[in-house]
């Protein structure tokens, strides 16, 4: 036991820790705002949905960002998690009586099946590559979806109608359950099975030579992602009644595709900072214009993805990002401590050249032709 | 258990109808440091790719210390002892030194834990992380790559990579090495040292080694015996110098 403490000592770094200790902060905050009333019903509803979407899209960026596949079924394990985990804790409501129980029991069951499905399209699929396996994880998707709308038991297309919790208790569970995702999968990334899946990432005929078993860990992430997805769901299902299944068409797989995308490849931080803000951006919006307006919203929506996607890679704004990234003021900070010179790239790119780096470093582009070559043929004329 | 460490019998592949390998008969000794030779597209690569499981041969077969390893998948051979470098580096790039090496030691059966020990960072995790992490570091000490270790792979020099292949390919404690063009890229300085590490890690770890190399002096300073191949085919085999001098060595090489 000494010795487990002594390890642990030896590898703790407060980062590692970061992340979630600063959700479970913020989590403590809301909730004893939401418990001295200060929170209204909509807040609370919104902050739920804050809180399944970043399971949502941590567990789709074990998928594309950690693992490098694209997958775009993201929101039919979700679906899966929703109509089974609402419908087994109705069963279970009536031979049990403690609530918080028959919720985790749900939980688990709903994230077992969509696992299960997981595992069922994974076994194939994964032996597809790009655009093919995003494909068939888009029809698997519409599948599912469909399957449930015909299902008289689920409701049909009416919607399966289930009693709903009380909608305080819930955030307080659904953030619970966003904390124990994060800590998994952080803890994953961090193990050696992390490092082999970012290995097959990276270089994929490298990762088979080192004697990683590429097969495996495809079916692992995928099944794990799965996993979490149903569970998202079942929150999902318990806090909106009825559980519909337009809700989960292929344009809520792309909007968590887009947090992952805007949050970052293989970014946790990033994920969870993404999904936050597009929850609050598309609640503002829908509450914000109603009435004749409701039609500008997706526009709005969109406009705002495009500044931000633009403004993450756009070249003209790279030195400003640098100059005020986090990175960069910690580097100088030490930098100055130590007296030395810190090799600032957005200084560097603000001194004129007469010849852009970037057109002799790519060939193909044509060269700037406005850059006038030394005039060395003059100075022979003049000798003479 | 056998005499010869790598033994390949009328190994051969063709693609449709190029016959890109045919009949190759290698008889590698334990411990023994074999050299592969040929002009560019004599099929030297595609033998190494058989060996590793990237391609299956069409004909004939190869035996690892007396174990026969032909139709095994590429991590199933890794698991039984052949490792290898590649000839157009293939690192993980975006991953620090360390990471790298820390990857390949995935499957040492005193490193295994199971994804759940993992995910919950239970005290196996712990115990088992801290002794990667020295054993990646004793690793990198033999290539005098400690001082980089935490830097990305990516910002090395080419010389560096092609240690830092080498470092990772033993982290999977192989039996028998390839080097495809280990010393591609090098300064005659650099060329000179690492003749010095893999004869080093030959005693070290170990180890035979089977390599590649277009450098004709750090073939004929390093190989105990070469194989030259030319279009698939075997042109000569035996002891360095005597298969370098060899006429039909000469001429498939200089032309004429």
């Amino acid at each position: 036991m000494s010795n487990f403490i002594s390890n642990v000592k030896k590898q703790f770094k407060f980062k590692h820790i970061a992340t979630w200790v600063i959700v479970a902060a913020v989590a403590v905050v809301l909730v004893i705002m939401s418990e001295s009333g200060l929170l209204n019903r909509s807040t609370i509803g919104l902050l739920s949905r804050i809180a399944y979407s970043i399971i949502l899209a941590v567990s789709l960026n074990l998928v594309v960002g950690f693992l490098g596949e694209l997958s775009l079924g993201h929101a039919g394990f979700m679906c899966l998690g929703a109509y089974i985990g609402t419908f087994v804790a109705s069963l279970l409501r009536e031979s049990i009586d403690n609530k918080l129980l028959v919720l985790i029991l749900a939980m688990l069951v709903g994230g077992l099946v969509a696992a299960f499905f997981g595992f069922i399209i994974g076994l194939p699929a994964l032996r597809l590559k790009g655009d093919y396996l995003a494909i068939v994880t888009l029809a698997f998707g519409e599948i599912v979806r469909n399957i449930f709308k015909n299902l008289e038991i689920f409701g049909g297309a009416m919607g399966y109608n289930s009693k709903t919790y009380n909608q305080k208790d819930l955030f307080v569970i659904a953030f619970v359950v966003v904390i124990i995702v994060l800590i998994l999968t952080q803890n994953l990334i961090r193990s050696k099975h992390g490092r082999a899946i970012t290995a097959i990432r990276d270089n994929e005929i490298a990762a088979k030579a080192m004697g990683i078993n590429v097969t495996f860990y495809k079916l692992f992430v995928f099944v794990v992602a799965a996993f979490f997805a149903g569970i998202a769901g079942v929150i999902y299902g318990h806090f909106t009644t009825p559980v519909l299944y337009t809700t989960f068409s292929y344009n809520y797989s792309i909007e968590i595709l887009v947090m992952v995308v805007l949050g970052g490849m293989g970014s946790i931080n990033g994920s969870i900072i993404a999904a936050t803000l597009i929850t609050v951006i598309n609640f503002v919006l829908q509450s914000k214009l109603s009435g004749g307006l409701a039609a500008i919203r997706l526009l709005v929506y969109a406009l705002i993805l495009i500044f931000v996607v633009i403004f993450n890679n756009a070249p003209a704004l790279k030195p400003i990002k640098e100059r005020f990234s986090i990175h960069n003021l910690k580097e100088k900070r030490i930098a100055k401590k130590k007296g030395t010179i810190v090799d600032d790239a957005a200084e560097w790119n603000r001194i004129e050249t007469k010849v852009k780096m970037d057109s002799i470093l790519t060939p193909d582009l044509p060269h700037n032709e406005n850059v006038t070559p030394d005039k060395e043929d003059k100075s022979p004329k003049e000798v003479k | 258990m056998s005499e010869f460490m790598l033994e390949t019998k009328n190994l051969g592949i063709s693609f449709g109808g190029l016959k890109a390998v045919q009949d190759v008969n290698l008889k590698i000794k334990k411990n023994e440091l074999y050299g592969l030779v040929g002009p560019n597209g004599a099929g030297k690569t595609t033998l190494f790719n058989m060996l590793t499981g990237v391609y299956q041969p069409t004909t004939g077969t190869f035996f690892l210390d007396g174990q026969e390893l032909k139709g095994m998948s590429q991590e199933k051979i890794n698991h039984k002892g052949i490792a290898r470098t590649f000839q157009n580096i293939r690192l993980f790039n975006n991953m620090s030194v360390i990471r790298n090496v820390l990857v390949a030691l995935h499957n040492q059966p005193e490193f295994k834990y199971s994804p759940f020990d993992g995910m919950l960072h239970t005290p196996k995790y712990f115990d088992v992380e801290i002794r990667m992490r020295d054993k990646a570091k004793e690793l990198l000490d033999v290539f005098g790559l400690l001082d980089e270790r935490n830097n990305l792979a990516c910002n090395l020099s080419y010389g560096t990579q092609r240690k830092l292949e080498i470092a990772r390919a033993l982290a999977t404690n192989p039996k028998l090495l390839l080097l495809d063009e280990p010393a591609a890229g090098m300064n005659p300085n650099e060329t000179a040292e690492l003749m010095e590490i893999i004869k080093k890690i030959r005693d070290d770890f170990d180890l035979t080694v089977l390599l590649i190399e277009h450098d004709m002096k750090f073939v004929s300073g390093l190989c105990d015996e070469v194989t030259v191949l030319n279009f698939g085919t075997t042109l000569a085999q035996g002891e360095t110098k005597e298969a370098l001098n060899n006429p039909e060595v000469i001429k498939a090489y200089i032309g004429g």
